[in-house]
């Protein structure tokens, strides 16, 4: 399929090829929210980012804000931005843009204190936005192949069938993704608590698996101090329901998703890949922070799994959703992309992993996901402290 | 009328049903043996293949998921009530 796996994107002064082209109107503090919103309400085309943070932070805090933030911009979805600020805030437009650096993007900053106020504000970023829109509109386009691709793994609302359904079709074609030259990012570090095993059997070499085990180890402690004797419980309500009985269950079939092969680079949370193939990052289990680190490290799609039914997608990045069970997939059709639950019924794991690895390359060639034409964005970024 | 359930690895000690079954069911796994569920066990929940002695692993996935504080037989439903982490 390598020879067949291509097709038209756009590609960024960087190298990296973006599968879609949006206008990103990116508020750096949640004070700009309201304008971000309001500009979003008037340009269905543009792809509006609000967040609670950008003040009110300690330094890793602040830190964390500005790699992720500035992680999106350069996302090669993202074809040119414009950065709203407030003016008395950390994640000034200034700071922020002087992380993002050179991408040789059309980019643009806004101050509101400085720009009159909010409605100003909002009739000059509808006006910038309006022009980025038209040229991105005339940019041509450039071949690429799945050697140029990013994969995110996620999985949100898992059930005691993921683990056999929808995670190892998704690891099926991830496998098939990276045989190809892809890459895959695995993440969601409290859903690797208690499968340490195999992950660490999977570890390309003796330091990723002793950067593995201390990730893993870490957010044990974390969680063994939030949750107590509670923490092999960190399940939330509907994965019990589901009949999952602890964390360990989950997470040995959460990592299924990753599929077979070897382990090549542990990062940061938000940090860029340097190896192709399976890579693992080092973020919360909460769907929608984990979402956004993936996408500020350059994922262009998004493979989510899921069990007892999520809508979420995410800004500016297709969301392939795959769902564990036929069950979820009969009420909420119009939100999940692929139904491995069909696994139950006599359907075997590779031509599920076919039809999840044919869809990806429609998505790739421009076929918008149940998740982008519902627009079901949630974006949400990791913190390490409480607000001060 | 049996209801399937899925053992994922060789070395697992409970299997997933696919449908909900009552006490005195029987669930039947794909190498066609049969057993009786002494219990009420909820479509994906966790049904005992063996015995499981106090502190000994539940497995699935050829994998430790938790240990059981007490006995389980075969044929229980297997789930937070009767398995937890190892502390």
């Amino acid at each position: 399929m390598s020879d067949e796996f291509t097709f038209d994107g756009w590609r960024r002064p960087d190298g990296r090829i973006g599968i879609r082209n949006h206008c990103l109107v990116l508020a750096t503090v949640v004070c700009a929210a309201g304008v971000v919103r309001e500009v979003g309400r008037r340009l269905a085309d543009v792809v509006a980012v609000e967040h609670p943070h950008g003040c009110g932070r300690g330094g890793p805090d602040i830190g964390l804000q500005l790699k992720t933030l500035a992680g999106l911009v350069r996302n090669p979805n993202i074809g040119s931005a414009i950065l709203v600020g407030l003016g008395c805030e950390p994640v000034s437009v200034g700071l922020l843009s002087a992380v993002i650096g050179e991408t040789g993007k059309p980019l643009k900053g806004i101050v509101i204190q400085d720009a009159g106020g909010s409605g100003k504000t909002a009739d000059q970023v509808e006006a910038m936005a309006r022009e980025m829109l038209a040229e991105l509109a005339a940019m041509p386009r450039s071949p690429g192949t799945a050697a140029d691709l990013t994969l995110a793994l996620e999985c949100g609302g898992s059930d005691t069938f993921s683990g056999m359904t929808a995670n190892p079709a998704v690891g099926k074609a991830v496998d098939r993704l990276v045989a190809m030259g892809g890459t895959a990012i695995l993440s969601e570090t409290t859903e690797m608590i208690g499968a340490l095993g195999p992950l660490l059997r999977r570890a390309a070499n003796d330091e990723i698996a002793a950067q593995l085990k201390k990730m893993v180890d870490e957010q044990e402690a974390v969680t063994r101090k939030i949750l107590g004797d509670f923490a092999d419980r960190a399940l939330a309500p509907g994965n019990v329901e589901s009949g999952l009985s602890t964390i360990a269950e989950k997470s040995l079939g959460c990592i299924a998703k990753g599929g077979s092969t070897p382990v090549r680079e542990v990062l940061a949370y938000a940090q860029r890949p340097s190896k192709q193939g399976l890579v693992v990052m080092d973020t919360p289990g909460y769907d929608a922070e984990s979402m956004t680190g993936m996408a500020a490290a350059g994922a262009q799609m998004i493979a989510f799994t899921t069990g007892r039914g999520s809508p979420a997608g995410f800004p500016a990045v297709p969301v392939v959703k795959v769902s564990s069970n036929s069950e979820i997939y009969g009420r909420m059709t119009g939100d999940i992309d692929v139904d491995a639950g069909r696994v139950l019924s006599g359907v075997t794991l590779d031509e599920v992993s076919e039809e999840i690895l044919s869809l990806l390359l429609r998505v790739a060639r421009g076929e918008k996901t149940k998740a982008e034409v519902n627009r079901q964005d949630v974006f949400a970024i990791a913190q390490t402290h409480q607000a001060l | 009328m049996s209801v399937r359930a899925v053992r994922i690895d060789a070395a697992d000690n409970v299997a997933v049903v696919v449908a909900d079954v009552e006490a005195g069911g029987r669930v039947r796994l794909d190498d066609e043996s049969e057993l009786t569920a002494t219990q009420p066990v909820p479509r994906g929940n966790k049904v005992a293949l063996t015995a499981i002695a106090p502190g000994e692993p539940v497995i699935r996935y050829g994998e430790e998921i938790g240990v059981a504080p007490a006995d389980i037989a075969a044929g229980d439903h297997v789930h937070t009530h009767n398995m937890g982490g190892r502390k």
